[in-house]
């Protein structure tokens, strides 16, 4: 067998810009220079109710949102190559099950919840443990956007503009001691506006809990967002706090957080729990594990249509490979999926 | 023709949610998932017609109205006309029509094969509705069509095998089997009869 060791410098052929893209160029200048005439314009006229994606509603941002906006590293990481997928679509097609088993519940029912003011309790592992608000948590830091794709477990995905911040730097501040080996994450409890958690046929218990490994949270990938498409995170997505793990399956990104502890033992994770055989604790993308009750190899891109369902490949750890393959160096990923 | 209008209201409720429904894919009233709720709508459409057929008997023997058994043929065929659009919608959307992927599937789900069970026990039910098939089997026609009841079975297994976290929906439809076999006990039987008798 032939192998190629490409030197550092040779552009790998997945960085070949496609014909297509490259004769898009003229469409790309034209576009680029309506933009370059949008950044000459003095910063009152970009006023903060201008969505930067089609379609956004603007949501009520409580002040220290809009207060980050004008210092956000807009596109920080970006994802080459992909559509970002319609704000509408990533905004009325949930799985949160608080409020409701459809994909259009969280839309028509999160309306009703409190976001601000928020309190999120750290403690465990940590130096400065407490019940701080999202605010003070959030103060220290510049916003960064970042296009990730998100896959769902159910063999659907989409490519998401997050806004937040790498949850290792909030991490840094509170302090993690010697013992803490993982992160445990609960969402809020609140039957009143969260009508999936009075239901009697609701097979998950609440609250919602996720985990992840102290070297996972730690993984400049991984990242706690406060907004979406520019704007606050809407409540079906998960306001006000939410994590994002853009290597795993949507299920990790766990949503509305209250509680954030470091602990010494692999802590509890609700999907895992429910279905242990059906949902690892680890739960990254990966074509080569089934979920028992359908393929993982394939996923529709959303918007799908009925005629061009948009069916393409699943990649390993989402694509994110290059960066997160060394987490799992030495593990059988077919055992710990 | 007996109940002309009774049989055609029937027969146009049956047809205009499919088409409705696609008329909803093409406009994306359907969301960005369209073929995945379109198959979700048209399983469970199938479902509530096989439940809607086995209710017309109890019916007919609560009330002694003929206009229930006339529609029963009907409501038996649409719900094989539905079973095979959602097993075209799988085929489409989820397979992408890669039918190597189907005989993978197959063999590793338990819940596709369920649910192909269930569709090849309304097969030979849809094959033999028409008079010529009744009068050649005679007895055995009778016998044939208790498939229903296995399809009934196998459709709800094959259901409940998919609810990721919400029983709610299946449920309901658990309730209404159980009922309507409930009431094909002999004994309840008889008591629905003797209504009659006594009236």
């Amino acid at each position: 067998m032939l192998i190629q060791i490409p030197p550092r410098s040779h552009c790998p052929s997945s960085e070949i810009t496609p014909e297509s893209v490259y004769l898009s160029r003229r469409r790309f200048l034209g576009v680029a220079g309506t933009a370059l005439g949008a950044a000459a314009l003095p910063a009152w006229a970009l006023a903060d109710d201008a969505p930067r994606y089609p379609g956004v509603e603007p949501g009520r941002p409580p002040a220290w949102f809009a207060q980050k906006l004008p210092d956000t590293r807009w596109q920080a990481v970006e994802a080459p190559g992909e559509a970002i997928t319609p704000y509408r679509d990533a905004s009325h097609y949930n799985n949160f099950y608080e409020f409701g088993p459809d994909k259009g519940d969280p839309a028509a029912n999160a309306g009703q919840l409190p976001t601000e003011p928020w309190t999120v309790r750290i403690d465990g592992e940590v130096g400065k443990p407490g019940q701080y608000a999202l605010e003070d948590l959030i103060r220290p830091h510049a916003l960064e956007e970042r296009i990730y794709r998100l896959r769902c477990v159910e063999a659907w995905s989409m490519v998401i503009p997050w806004l937040g911040l790498p949850l290792a730097d909030l991490l840094t501040r509170v302090e993690p001691t010697g013992k803490a080996r993982y992160v445990a994450f609960e969402t809020l409890v609140d039957p009143e506006h969260m009508p999936g958690q009075r239901s009697h046929f609701a097979l998950l218990d609440w609250p919602y809990r996720e985990g992840l490994r102290i070297d996972e949270a730690m993984h400049p990938l991984t990242l706690l967002a406060v907004g979406m498409y520019g704007r606050v995170l809407p409540n079906q997505n998960g306001a006000p706090l939410r994590l994002v793990v853009p290597w795993k399956y949507g299920f990790k990104s766990i949503k509305s957080i209250v509680r954030i502890s470091l602990t010494e033992q692999q802590p509890y994770a609700t999907w895992n729990r429910r279905a242990p055989g059906e949902y690892g604790f680890y739960a990254n993308v990966n074509p080569g594990v089934d979920h028992p009750r359908w393929t993982q190899k394939r996923e529709r891109r959303l918007p799908s249509s009925l005629f061009s369902p948009n069916l393409r490949d699943t990649l390993p750890f989402n694509g994110y490979a290059e960066e997160v393959a060394g987490l799992y160096a030495g593990m059988d990923l077919t055992r710990d999926y | 023709m007996k109940h002309p209008f009774w049989r055609c209201g029937v027969f146009v409720a049956a047809l205009l949610p499919p088409p409705y429904w696609l008329y909803q894919a093409w406009t994306f009233a359907l969301g960005p998932d369209p073929g995945k709720v379109l198959l979700e709508r048209l399983g469970q459409g199938s479902l509530v017609l096989l439940l809607l057929t086995l209710c017309l008997t109890p019916l007919q023997r609560a009330t002694h109205w003929s206009g229930w058994a006339l529609v029963r043929r009907q409501l038996g065929l649409w719900c094989f006309a539905y079973a095979c659009l959602h097993l075209s919608v799988y085929l489409l959307v989820v397979l992408g029509l890669d039918f190597a992927l189907l005989g993978d599937e197959l063999r590793k789900r338990p819940y596709i094969l369920v649910g192909a069970l269930a569709w090849c026990s309304l097969l030979p039910l849809a094959l033999t509705s028409n008079r010529f098939s009744m009068r050649r089997l005679g007895r055995r026609w009778k016998q044939l069509h208790r498939l229903a009841y296995a399809a009934l079975g196998l459709g709800l297994l094959h259901m409940l095998w998919i609810v990721r976290s919400d029983l709610g929906q299946w449920t309901l439809y658990g309730v209404w089997a159980l009922l309507l076999l409930a009431l094909r006990l002999p004994g309840v039987g008889r008591r629905l009869g003797r209504g009659r008798a006594a009236s």
